[in-house]
């Protein structure tokens, strides 16, 4: 699948697209697949504050529980409560229909910390020797 | 997100299909210091793995478990002495050709593992072990065993161990030998030719709460490896596939089969467990045996049970289980969702006055309280064949 241009990554596995001043956040198509069959998720309500690099939720496969952690500080401000009843979608599109909630962001200059997708695409390559050695 | 799987590590201990695994893209898991597949993406990964045990077939690469024979020594009856001595089950009730779930206990009624004990002839027994566990166990039954006489034999490296799971094991399997599967019934054995290899274990046992075999074939790579291939190209027609550890503790889970570790250990005893019916007080006296009767007279203090979540929410292992106010009342010793249920389920430690089907319990998930109940268990029983395999062929 590929990693969309316009998005930045973090090294957790998190994208986030920036239009305006609102984040909408998801976790990339690596993290769906080195999770498996995801069964749940946990979001914070709209109105939540979140801090970069702090949890805000999690995601579940049927074996594990994963973290998801925040990109930016910021406030929620949308939720994709759809996925309460399909979180098999973060599975077959992670990238779009599956995102995670929407933030207000403090700062938009935190977004330049992150990677662009040719970075991520090579911290990932990295990854997948690293397992397979 | 963080990552699930654990990185290569050279430490890690590897079967005789680890490379085939790895080729095969199978996600690879750190289990109990063993390099073993969780999963296969080419399989369609767990659920799909987990569906296809209980509705067709799949094959398990369960070499890293154990074997130990005790078998005579100079005069015919020292292995059974031993066996008897070292396992809470009544092995002197099987026949040559049969086998049976059991434990070796602690003296403090506890348990060491949890074995299926085969009888190969009259005194000769082979002990299948968890792979966590092996060397404690070989040093178990090699200490608890000098003053009989009988020969103990660790065989853990000699066998490639696979398990063929599901309604249509039984169809790949006799695609593959000249034995006559249909007259071994459940918990029997018999050696045959498979895949052209002469005189090799077959057992109708395994851990997946489904009908299947288990083979014991040669642990050389290219023998495994070929062994593998066949059963694969045998079970298309079946939809066989690939199955890793992770579909089955999810199978294992809903037939309330115990993991060591988890629903039993050195701090479990066995009325807790509820693993009452393979325990026989009556037969000789065993390890463990007269802790178990003064734990028996005490009555108990916790009991293990099924749970079913109310609330949304995946109960895992560990997890704290409290009352209405908040107060621990016990812990999840197994928890995950159930892909033939679909509800999450869990097994988890309570005490009795709790342990009543339709009891409401809260588990601890994270900072939340999260409603569940007690529930029947197993989770899952598999439906009852129309014709049961006929009376059982002893080799």
């Amino acid at each position: 699948m590929a990693y969309p241009a316009q998005y930045r990554y973090t090294k957790e596995h998190e994208w986030i697209e920036l239009k305006g001043d609102v984040a909408t956040v998801g976790i990339t198509d690596y993290a769906q697949h080195e999770l498996g069959d995801v069964v749940f998720v946990e979001l914070p309500k709209a109105g939540t504050k979140t801090l970069a690099g702090k949890s805000f939720g999690t995601v579940e496969s049927v074996k594990a529980v994963s973290e998801i952690y925040s990109p930016v500080a910021g406030e929620v401000v949308e939720v994709n409560t759809a996925l309460h009843d399909s979180p098999e979608k973060i599975n077959t599109d992670p990238h779009g229909a599956a995102w995670l909630i929407r933030i207000r962001i403090a700062n938009p200059a935190e977004i330049a910390g992150l990677m662009d997708a040719a970075s991520y695409e090579a911290f990932i390559a990295d990854k997948s020797k690293e397992a397979s050695a | 997100m963080e990552s699930v799987t654990s990185p290569a590590n050279i430490e890690l201990r590897k079967t005789p299909l680890n490379a085939l695994h790895r080729r095969s893209g199978a996600k690879m898991v750190n289990f109990d210091g063993w390099d073993m597949p969780v999963e296969y993406p080419s399989s369609g990964g767990l659920i799909a793995e987990h569906k296809a045990v209980r509705n067709s077939v799949g094959v398990f690469d369960v070499s890293h478990m154990g074997d130990i024979r005790i078998r005579a020594g100079r005069k015919a009856g020292g292995a059974l002495t031993a066996v008897q001595h070292l396992c809470m089950n009544d092995a002197s009730r099987l026949q040559i050709g049969q086998a049976h779930y059991s434990a070796m206990l602690y003296p403090e009624g506890t348990f060491v593992d949890d074995v299926i004990v085969h009888r190969l002839a009259d005194d000769d027994f082979l002990l299948v072990i968890n792979a966590g566990t092996r060397e404690k166990d070989i040093n178990w039954v090699r200490e608890n065993t000098k003053s009989f006489d009988c020969v103990v034999e660790e065989l853990s490296d000699a066998y490639t161990q696979l398990a063929i799971q599901g309604p249509r094991a039984v169809d790949v399997l006799q695609k593959l030998t000249d034995a006559n599967l249909s007259r071994i019934k459940n918990y029997w054995f018999t050696h045959g030719t498979v895949c052209g290899l002469k005189n090799i274990l077959i057992a109708r046992t395994g851990y997946t709460g489904e009908d299947g075999f288990e083979i014991y074939v040669p642990s050389d790579r290219a023998t495994s490896e070929e062994v593998w291939a066949k059963v694969i190209e045998a079970g298309r027609e079946f939809g066989i596939v690939p199955c890793g550890l992770g579909a089955r503790n999810t199978l294992r889970l809903e037939a309330k089969m115990a993991l060591y570790g988890h629903e039993i250990s050195q701090k479990i005893n066995v009325w807790e467990a509820g693993l009452d019916r393979y325990c026989k007080m009556e037969k000789s006296d065993f390890i463990g045996r007269a802790a178990l009767e003064r734990a028996r007279a005490a009555g108990l203090t916790r009991m293990l049970v099924g749970l079913e979540m109310i609330d949304r929410g995946i109960a895992r292992d560990e997890y704290r289980v409290c009352n209405e106010a908040g107060e621990t009342v016990g812990v999840v010793t197994s928890g995950s969702p159930s892909p033939t249920l679909g509800k999450n389920i869990a097994l988890a430690y309570v005490p009795p006055a709790l342990a009543a089907v339709g009891t409401v319990v809260f588990v601890e998930i994270r900072t939340q309280k999260c409603k569940a109940q007690v529930v029947p268990t197993p989770f899952y029983k598999r439906p009852k064949k129309a014709a049961a395999p006929q009376t059982a062929k002893t080799v």
